[in-house]
């Protein structure tokens, strides 16, 4: 099996990589490239995210014909993909940070700033909070309810179809923590940094 | 719910832990990387590096501490020390660190503060502030607590929240190894000021700091070193004292 992360300069995957070739130890072949040929033909594509979601989205343009290789796998192709953070939120159609950007458009919804409730509560979400589990995913496979998971995000997806919801976190309110549609998956915390029940939803993905 | 965070901070000097666990299982004490395993596995909720390494032939040392850390933690890595530029916190978050706290070189120029948070994200810069109580204000020092600036620390908090910091790291210069417990005054007068998440460091010297740390300072998490590194407590047995006080944590 061969898994690709998907590098396209825009913040910092090494703990994405670390974690993944934890998991994976020399069972399977894992790429860290943005190279199309490399993406179109391997069986799994993890699509990170740090920074802002203009940055990222920006950063996939950036590299020619990246959007419709990422399109043509998980779209056309249907095989696994797995967004984290702001890859996650780039599913959606649109963001607001910085300034409003167009989205990949695979899950309809938006991107939006988390409501701090005029300052109640800091932002960025940062740390360890519980997820709720809401429906079954195959990524959270043996995952109990209410377990930790690290996030650090200031801003939140939320898809018009709350059916595609797989988890939720509480914060300010009611934040989307995980999305699961057909092949597509999203974690909004940070499986890479949610020690051991994090690699177990990297292990579920790769097993996938 | 959002849980407090306990931070031990190991101090890394040439690439080695200067105070460290005093555990006699350990097969090499002044090994950050197995240090730092310790903490996650014991179930720190992220791991602190301070780099304290004073001639600069060494600083490399550092990137390869970080490198073979993040390949073994799988927590957050927090790296600061010395971090003068946006190169620096480039090659650290590329070694594996997930933050880089920066201390002097936002106080000598904000604008790596404005530079990286746009270029890595606000997720990852954490700004340091070391402050000691002058009449009714605290004033920032730099250079590891040895040049005064006479910058008033809550100002500079602000400002450093807008410049685009994620976080604040607020180390008391006065109680700062002195175990007697954190400045909490400075601490909640900061944590009210700004909308961004305070770690209180400084002066920890029992479990009861800690929880006075999240209480009354208003600290989203807390730092401590040598509570840790002598092995008078356990990451383990802070998190069940601070929840048997009501305090949130992750256990």
């Amino acid at each position: 099996m061969n898994l690709t992360i998907v590098d396209y300069k825009s913040g910092n995957i090494s703990s994405v990589i670390n974690s993944f070739e934890e998991v994976a130890k020399d069972k399977v072949k894992i790429e860290v490239t943005s190279d199309l040929n490399k993406i179109k033909s391997s069986d799994k594509v993890v699509l990170p995210g740090q920074g802002s979601f203009k940055r990222c989205v920006d950063g996939l343009n950036n590299i020619n014909g990246l959007v419709d290789t990422l399109n043509e796998f998980a779209i056309t192709n249907k095989k696994p993909l797995l967004g984290i953070c702001v890859g996650l939120q780039m599913f959606a159609d649109v963001g607001y940070e910085e300034t409003e950007t167009k989205g990949l458009g695979w899950i309809s919804g938006k991107v939006a700033k988390i409501d701090n409730k005029n300052g109640k509560y800091k932002l960025p979400h940062i740390g360890w909070n519980q997820i709720n589990i809401i429906k079954d995913s195959k990524i959270l496979k043996d995952i109990k309810n209410n377990s930790h998971m690290y996030f650090v995000h200031s801003y939140e997806f939320i898809p018009n179809d709350k059916n595609l919801v797989s988890s939720t976190t509480t914060y300010s309110s009611n934040i989307v923590c995980s999305i699961e549609r057909e092949n597509i998956f999203g974690t909004q915390f940070h499986p890479e940094k949610s020690d051991s029940l994090g690699l177990k939803i990297i292990d579920n993905f790769i097993k996938l | 719910m959002l849980k407090n965070r306990i931070i031990p901070c190991l101090d890394v000097k040439n690439g080695r832990v200067v105070k460290g666990i005093n555990f006699v299982d350990l097969k090499d004490a002044g090994d950050p990387v197995e240090q730092a395993k310790i903490y996650s596995d014991g179930g720190a909720d992220e791991i602190c590096f301070l780099d304290i390494t004073a001639s600069n032939e060494n600083r490399d040392t550092i990137y390869d501490v970080v490198e073979k850390t993040s390949k073994k933690c799988f927590v957050p890595l927090t790296v600061g020390g010395g971090v003068r530029n946006v190169d620096d916190i480039y090659k650290l978050l590329n070694c594996g660190a997930d933050k880089v706290s920066i201390n002097t070189a936002a106080v000598e120029n904000s604008k790596v503060i404005n530079d990286s948070s746009k270029k890595f994200g606000s997720q990852c810069i954490v700004v340091a502030i070391d402050a000691k109580k002058n009449a009714n204000k605290w004033e920032i020092f730099t250079h590891g607590g040895r040049n005064k600036t006479g910058i008033d620390a809550i100002e500079f908090a602000k400002k450093m929240e807008e410049n685009g910091a994620g976080e604040l790291l607020i180390t008391s210069m006065d109680r700062d190894g002195t175990q007697v417990g954190y400045d909490i005054e400075l601490m909640s007068t900061i944590s009210s000021k700004v909308n961004i998440p305070v770690i209180a460091s400084g002066g920890v010297g029992n479990l009861d700091h800690l929880v006075d740390g999240i209480k009354l300072g208003n600290a989203s998490a807390v730092l401590a070193a040598s509570i840790f590194h002598y092995g008078k407590y356990s990451v383990k047995q802070a998190k069940e004292y601070l929840d048997s006080k009501g305090i949130p944590v992750r256990i």
